[in-house]
């Protein structure tokens, strides 16, 4: 079987389109870098996803968390908490079975238990928890004399924050925030080994490394394939946010502008 | 446990939970905290070990012991840690039995991997194929520390690489101009200052330690999350005296519970030892207690 033949079977086989049998002996380098590939699909489609939306609950919560009402203040407090607080492993599981458990009572949870909602939700709720953090403190850390000139200029209220508060916030919390994304990223590969079950085995990325793995006893083949996939997205994810920090930063000196610097990359 | 326990059929609400709760199973599931709490008190230091030999690898002046040191602290980056967890625990099994395998069957003449299978001589498994289970537990779980710290010792010597750069050029040329080598002043001055530096991203990854604990059930260890998915599960009268519908929901809620505390204690903690850390040292933090002070 040539190798153009086992991308055409199998290159789509994570969301269902193709082969329907995963191969079971004699396995090819062409068949692990294939399939592994494309459980990258669902790494990015649940990390750009969750990015997204928690883009904007990120920025309500960061405002919730600096506001002046007790009850704003205090429950986006806690919600950050216990997000940051507790392994998104465990959150990965409570999830699933907290869906399960309602899906008995409301039938409208169904689709929930699986993981392309479900665990959706859990990343998407985890990543504004980190990420309000990231916004808040980048919110406090405006500078004061920006604010006062708004001030000064008649700025008030909504124009106030959309033109003067809200771009410096995203500017000071960009570098932060490119980390947060990478981890998200990583953090996908989680899914499928936290009680979601991969449906008709179509699972993501790691799902089938760890096939390949068990299969082979090998693990020095689909790993290190793994690892390169998983460059290349954190290369694509750096790139793609850094073009959002030249522009967040365009109207800097040249020399005042941050570079993106990365630093460890660590799980929650 | 209690006396009234003997027959759990007859009882409701309170005595039926507290007998419930006290099970011969629950006291297992109540020691695997304890496993995890195990897992950070070895993980914790054999990592800061292994982060300290890098770090000082990274700064060292032989070139090959450099790359070395920054390979190990580079290569943790960009890629998923659980991809790292997992391939580890097999990679290490692995190289153990082939090296024993080496050794101790040195007549053996096929190749060890014979296609998708990973053959060695009875004599170099490990643990010995007859050895009883608790050996086979504690084999895994010295694995799994080992995985851990080998990855966890890749950020700490990140941080320790940073902490280091970061204690001001001036303290080490002090040091040089009282004549003493490098090796002194790197022991005597550089390594003293350096943990006021290193304590915020080291008290960032003991966290991060906390919250990767769960993660043990990845690697094959008993530990509070494989217990929590076993009691969980819904139960009928034929296996237990204590039957009860799908309460997983409830015992991760209880874990989730155990690991807020425990990140909120290790967060007092840290910052207390922050403030005695910082007391005299030339940095803003030790500048403003000087101010509070007087």
């Amino acid at each position: 079987m040539s190798c153009w033949q086992t991308i055409q079977d199998y290159g789509l086989r994570a969301v269902g389109i193709g082969e329907r049998l995963l191969p079971k002996e004699d396995f090819t380098l062409c068949q692990q870098f294939t399939l592994i590939g494309s459980g990258m699909i669902w790494n990015i489609y649940f990390g750009v996803l969750a990015l997204l939306a928690g883009f904007f609950f990120a920025t309500a919560l960061a405002l919730g968390k600096g506001s002046r009402n007790i009850w704003l203040r205090k429950s986006s407090e806690w919600f950050i908490f216990l997000f940051r607080g507790s392994p998104l492993f465990v959150q990965f599981f409570f999830g699933y079975f907290l869906f399960l458990s309602l899906k008995q009572v409301f039938p409208i949870f169904t689709p929930f238990t699986a993981a392309w909602l479900g665990a959706l939700v859990v990343l998407f709720l985890n990543t504004s928890a980190y990420t309000g953090e990231i916004f808040y403190g980048a919110l406090r850390s405006i500078p004061k004399g920006d604010v006062e000139s708004a001030d000064a200029y008649g700025f008030s209220g909504w124009p106030r924050f959309k033109k003067i508060v809200w771009p410096t916030m995203l500017r000071l919390a960009w570098p932060a925030y490119t980390n947060e994304a990478i981890f998200l990223f990583h953090a996908t590969a989680l899914v499928f080994f936290s009680g979601f079950p991969a449906w008709q085995q179509r699972g993501d990325a790691l799902y089938y490394a760890n096939y390949f793995a068990d299969k082979t006893f090998n693990p020095f083949v689909p790993y290190p394939i793994l690892a390169g996939y998983f460059i290349v997205l954190t290369v694509v994810v750096i790139s793609v946010f850094g073009l959002a920090n030249r522009r967040l930063n365009r109207h800097l000196p040249q020399e005042a502008r941050k570079k993106l610097k990365l630093k460890v990359n660590v799980i929650r | 446990m209690f006396s009234y326990c003997a027959d759990p059929s007859t009882l409701s609400g309170l005595t039926w939970l507290s007998c419930y709760l006290t099970t011969g199973k629950h006291m297992a599931f109540y020691l695997s905290f304890g496993t995890v709490l195990l897992l950070l008190a070895i993980t914790a230091p054999t990592a800061l070990f292994f982060g300290y030999l890098g770090a000082t690898a990274a700064r060292s002046v032989v070139a090959p012991i450099r790359w070395i040191g920054k390979t190990y602290i580079a290569i943790v980056r960009g890629v998923p840690d659980i991809a790292f967890f997992l391939f580890f625990v097999i990679a290490l099994d692995q190289a153990i039995e082939w090296s024993r395998h080496k050794i101790l069957c040195p007549e053996w003449a096929e190749s060890v991997r014979q296609g998708n299978d990973f053959v060695v001589c009875d004599a170099a498994k490990m643990p010995l194929g007859n050895a009883p289970q608790w050996i086979h537990e504690t084999y895994g779980f010295f694995l799994a520390v080992f995985t851990f710290a080998i990855v966890f010792g890749a950020f700490a010597a990140n941080v320790l690489f940073g902490a280091m750069r970061a204690v001001p050029r001036a303290q080490m040329e002090t040091a040089e101009a009282y004549g003493m080598s490098r090796r002194q002043a790197f022991r005597r001055i550089m390594v003293p200052q350096m943990w006021v530096y290193a304590l915020p991203g080291l008290g960032n990854l003991w966290m991060v330690l906390i919250k990767a604990t769960p993660l043990l059930f990845l690697l094959g260890v008993e530990d509070i999350v494989y217990w929590a998915r076993e009691m969980g599960g819904s139960k009928t009268t034929k296996f237990t005296d204590y039957p009860h519908g799908d309460w997983r929901m409830w015992y991760f809620l209880a874990l989730l519970v155990f690991y807020l505390a425990f990140t909120r204690v290790s967060e007092i903690f840290l910052e207390r030892t922050m403030t005695r850390l910082t007391k005299g040292q030339a940095t803003t933090g030790g500048e403003a207690q000087r101010k509070a002070a007087a």
